[in-house]
Formats: C-alpha cells, structure tokens, sequence
C-alpha cells in the first residue's frame, strides 16, 4: 500500500501536533503506571513521613495474605461469569433482533439504551431492585420461596454485582454482534436453508462460526471490563461484602490503597492485575490467530 | 429430474411493488431454460419463488407433479448456484460440497464418493483441503457448481452465476455449464442479464420486462422472430435497428425515403420497422438509399458502420474488406425487415 507523506516545513511543528496526545498519554497512563510499579517495591511508615526500598516483599506478603487469594478466586468467578452472561445476552439479543421483520430500528435503540447508564447509578438501581426490604425481585423471590438477602448470603452477593456488571455489557455486545450477523451475506443463510439446515442447524453450523472473531473481540474486551472497569458497580452494590464474597482484585486494590493506606501492597497488587490482563489478552489473541480465521 | 409448471405466478412486495405478474410457463424434465431481462424485470424473483426463498402472491409452482408453494427450499431437492457463490467461507472445499448431504443423513461412505465423483468431473479435486478464501474466482465457481451437483437434485437454479468472472473465464465456465448440464439432464433455470449468456446456453429463452413475460422461444426463433421492440432491441448485439416507417402499398418509407418496396401483409399506414445490422448492406451501382456515416467501430471480423438515414440513427454490419465512403447507397432486403405496431411495439402477423 502507497503511503502518503507529509511534508512539514518546519521541522519542530510535527512535534508540536504530537504533544496534547503524548502529555495525556504520559500524565495520565505513564506516570501513574510508572509510580505503581515504584510504590509496589517500597513500604510507607504510618504516618507517610518515610519510605524504605522493600525489593518483592510486597508481592511475596500478597502469596500469603488470605484475603488477597480469596479476592483472586472471587474475580476468576466474577469475571467469566460477567463475560458469559453479557456476551450471551448481546448475541441472543442480536440473533432475536435479526430475525424480526417490523419494529427492529425501536428495539435496537431500546437494547443500547443501558450502555448510556452510568456504571455506579447501574449499580444502584440494581442494588434497589434486589434490596432484601424494600427491593421488587426479593419480593417475587419470596413468592417463590427463596429468600433472597445478599447483605448476608455471598452467592446472592455474587449474583447481584454479576447481573449489574453485565447489563449495560449487554448493550455494547449486542451492538458488535448485530453488526457481525449485518456483515454475513444473506446468500449464504439462503445456500444453507436449500443445503437442508434448519434454522438451530444453521445458526450452529454457519452464522456462529461466521461471528467467531466478534465473540473473541468480545470475550476479551469484557474480560478485561469485568476486571478493571467494574470498580462502581461493587463500590455502589456491596463493597466488595458479605465476609470480602464479592471483593474483586479491582476493588481491593482501591480497599487496601486508599481505606486502609497500605499504598505498597495495593501498587503491588495493581502491577499483578495488569499482569494478569495483559497475559490474558496475549494468550487470546494469539489463540485467536490460530483457531478462529477463516 | 422432473419438469417445472408454473401457472400464473405473481410477486406482490409488501410495499405494493409488482415484481412478477401472472406468469405461465412449462418447462420440460432436462431442459435448460435461461430468464432474461434488464435489471429489475423480476428474472431473479421468479427463480427465488422456484427456489422457496420467496413467498409466492398468488398462482402456483409445481416441480415434479408436486406443488411447492408452502414447501421449504430444503424440501424441494432443487439446488442453486449464486452469483457471490456463497460458499461457507470457515469450512474446506470438502465440507462445502458435504455439507447438504451430511444435513440430509446421507451415509459417510456415500458423501465421500459423491464428492469425490463431482469433484472429479469440475477438476477440483486438488483443493479439496483448501478454505474458498484461498481460491480463484473461477475455481471458487466450479466449488459452487460442484456444492449443486453432489446433491443430485431435481433441478439446477442458477442466479448470474458468472457475473463475477472476467470475460474470457466467463466464456469458458459458459460452456462447461452447458457441458454439464447436457451430461447429467438435469433441469435448470438460469437467470442472467447477458443476451449473449441467454443464446448460447439456453434450450429456450424466457425474455421478461416489467415482471412480465415478453416472448418464450428457442434462442435463434427469438432471434429472428422478436415478439416485440423489447425484444427485437434486447437480444442480439449489436441491436436491432428499429425506425418509425411509412407502409403505403407495399412500399415502406422512412422519414419519406423508401427503403423497401414489395412488402406484403402488412397494413398501410405507421408502423415500427426492425432491421438488423447484418440485413443492411452496400447497394448495387446506381441504386440505394443514401447512408450519412457517423462513426466506425472495428470490431476485426467485423465492422460496424454507425450513421443515418433521413436521421434515423442506424447500425449497420459490413466486411471490413468493403470500402468506405462519408456517404454510401445502402440497400435492405425486403423479406428481412420486422414490422411492430406503432404503439404497442407487438409484431405484426404477415
């Protein structure tokens, strides 16, 4: 591909245009990121007045705490269970809403709705709707004889801040997938339905396996929420409680940073989730490479 | 195999579009019927209805003895060739041809030899492990072809499979199609938009215009005897000159000249008045009508001369040995020319 050049005059100008971008890109994402990895090999006394050079220390106490490998099991339930849900819904929207004939444009705005929610008033209204006094899902629970508390029951807890993590999800996949099923020729679904597939056969047999690369992206870019993003819904839900049920990584490293003041773990404990992020991501991406073209 | 009826077919879109209207037409058990027509004549409606991928308004379809308007597509064992070729892209060349025979429970053993058989005779069989993505579009086509004969069906519907060839490939595929089709017998209906894609594959030519059938016929009865200006101007290239004309006791005039004399059963008065390129030919010395060149396309075996008569645009076909001149006498055979009713542009019984 012919690529174009051009050619500026004066020779500092380019690097003019370049500057806002590389100021906020080093104000706000390498600074920060750059202090993390310092902080998570030094100690501060209690008062902040010294810091002492700790080397590991801080991530070898992290192998030790419990509260920190609990939180580590909370978030490898937490986040699959965000990205399966969201992304099913989305592709369930998507495929309802490909099928229907009259009425698509208003269900498709209705469905992207959520997505304009604030994540934190996402949170609350959950958090209301599944209130144990007050909430209406308690209420026709009860009806049906379960007992639903999740300021006292960690899988309620669990199920809560999981619904309320992946419904605005939902809007933002359902989106990616309507434009992947837009993207497969209608000829195609018309050549399998003479070809004798019905239906369940073809949206197994073709329009899935067609929307596979869409499904990674997703898989991945909801991962990666469900593990970083996530911070509001827990904080306006139940604050990583009952007994630390629903504390993921994310949300201890705000805990331990700026309630309990232990800024040396939580540096440390925020280098290890972006460890954990980014690993993730490469090993999908490669098996993307790999499996999912075509 | 079985022959296709369909009796007075109509595609009314939801929006009160007429696609199709009353159809009729009877095609024989093997033959090969190619629709034709400009772009929105509803030539790819109607194979849709054959196909089930269309709802039919009213009248019916029947393959076989069989009516098929509330049968599905999968049920009507008919198979269909596209113009994108529509091959499942994540699948091989293989699972592509398996792929309707394993829907339908065919046993593994059967589906291997019957890959194997078509694959054998569109000679892919080089790129049976191959996804489409890493074939030529001539390749991919004989895939699609390929993907139609495996499921030995009862007829082959072909959309402008070959439109997305480029012209040399597309006349070498035009001809294995026919091959093909001669071999197995299978009925097939095949839509296209290329005159010249109509003539030389078809049994018989269906020309549609407006949804409607204009004329039924095999190809040189349509060439030679066009139903219509429709017609007369849509087959055959380059295309048929047609002129207002004068028709006074046998003498047909254009624009006060007359060009013919000795014409007989046709009415006096206006007419419409068909030529084609080839029946217009230098006159002897001394006779003629006078021709005013406009322009010469070279067509190397061919010449076509561009110019008027009494300002009538005409195009005429001479031997490129033949020399030229601003001005020639033309003459036209009198038992060559085509006459059409002024208004209606039917032709005229002689």
């Amino acid at each position: 591909m012919q690529t174009k050049r051009t050619v500026f005059g004066n020779r500092l100008l380019p690097y003019a245009f370049l500057l806002p971008q590389l100021a906020v890109t080093v104000i706000f994402f390498l600074w920060p990121a750059t202090q993390a990895v310092i902080q998570s090999f030094q100690r501060e006394d209690a008062f902040g007045l010294s810091t002492t050079w700790v080397g590991l220390a801080n991530y070898a106490d992290l192998l030790h705490e419990p509260t920190y490998l609990n939180s580590l099991k909370v978030t490898a339930i937490f986040a699959p269970a965000v990205t399966l849900l969201s992304v099913g819904l989305g592709l369930v929207f998507a495929v309802s809403l490909d099928r229907l004939v009259r009425g698509s444009r208003v269900y498709a705005a209705l469905l992207v709705w959520p997505y304009a929610v604030a994540p934190a008033v996402a949170g609350i209204m959950w958090w209301f709707l599944f209130n144990p006094t007050i909430g209406l899902l308690p209420y026709l629970l009860a009806a049906v004889g379960y007992r639903w508390d999740h300021s006292l029951q960690p899988t309620d807890a669990m199920i809560l801040v999981v619904i309320a993590a992946s419904w605005k999800q939902v809007s933002y996949n359902f989106l990616f997938f309507m434009a992947g099923l837009q993207a497969i020729p209608k000829s195609m679904i018309e050549a399998a339905a003479i070809d004798g597939a019905g239906p369940v056969k073809r949206f197994f047999t073709i329009v899935f396996p067609l929307l596979s690369p869409t499904t990674f992206f997703l898989a991945v870019i909801n991962l990666v929420y469900a593990m970083f993003d996530t911070f509001p819904v827990i904080h306006a839900t139940t604050g990583g409680n009952p007994a630390q049920s629903t504390n993921i990584l994310v949300y201890k490293v705000f805990v331990d940073g700026f309630i309990g003041l232990n800024l040396g773990s939580s540096a440390a404990q925020s280098v290890v989730l972006m460890a954990i992020v980014v690993t993730l991501t490469v090993i999908q991406f490669k098996w993307v490479e790999r499996k999912v073209t075509y | 195999m079985s022959a296709i009826e369909i009796t007075g077919v109509s595609k009314v879109y939801a929006g009160g579009v007429r696609a199709v209207s009353d159809v009729n037409l009877s095609i024989a058990d093997g033959e090969f019927i190619v629709l034709v027509g400009p772009s929105g004549c509803g030539k790819s409606t109607l194979l849709r209805m054959i196909a089930g991928l269309e709802t039919i308004t009213s009248g019916t379809v029947s393959i076989g003895s069989r009516v098929v308007n509330e049968v599905d597509p999968a049920a009507r064992n008919i198979a269909m060739v596209f113009q994108n070729y529509a091959l499942y892209p994540h699948m091989s060349v293989y699972d592509n041809l398996a792929y309707g025979l394993r829907n339908r429970g065919v046993p593994k053993a059967d589906i291997d030899a019957r890959v194997a058989e078509a694959a054998r005779m569109l000679e892919i069989e080089p790129f049976l492990q191959r996804k489409p993505k890493q074939l030529s579009g001539g390749q991919r086509q004989r895939v699609a072809m390929g993907r139609a004969i495996v499921r030995k069906p009862d007829a082959f519907l072909f959309d402008e499979p070959l439109s997305n060839l480029d012209a040399k490939l597309r006349v070498s595929m035009r001809g294995e199609i026919r091959q093909l089709q001669r071999r197995l017998g299978v009925t097939s209906v095949y839509v296209t938009h290329d005159q010249l894609e109509a003539m030389t594959l078809a049994d018989r030519i269906v020309v549609l215009n407006g949804g409607r059938i204009e004329q039924v016929g095999r190809p040189l009865d349509v060439y030679h005897n066009p139903a219509s200006t429709f017609v007369a101007s849509f087959i055959g290239s380059p295309a048929m000159n047609l002129a207002d004309a004068e028709v006074t006791n046998g003498l047909v005039a254009i624009g006060g000249q007359v060009v013919a004399s000795g014409v007989s059963g046709v009415k006096d008065g206006q007419v419409i008045v068909g030529l084609r390129a080839e029946d217009i030919q230098p006159a002897a010395p001394g006779t003629g009508v006078p021709f005013a060149v406009r322009y010469i396309e070279e067509l190397g075996a061919l010449r076509l001369v561009h110019g008027s008569v009494e300002g009538r645009h005409l195009t005429m076909a001479l031997s490129p040995d033949l020399p030229l001149a601003d001005e020639i006498k033309v003459a036209v055979a009198a038992d060559r020319l085509h006459f059409f009713e002024d208004g209606s542009g039917r032709r005229m019984t002689r």
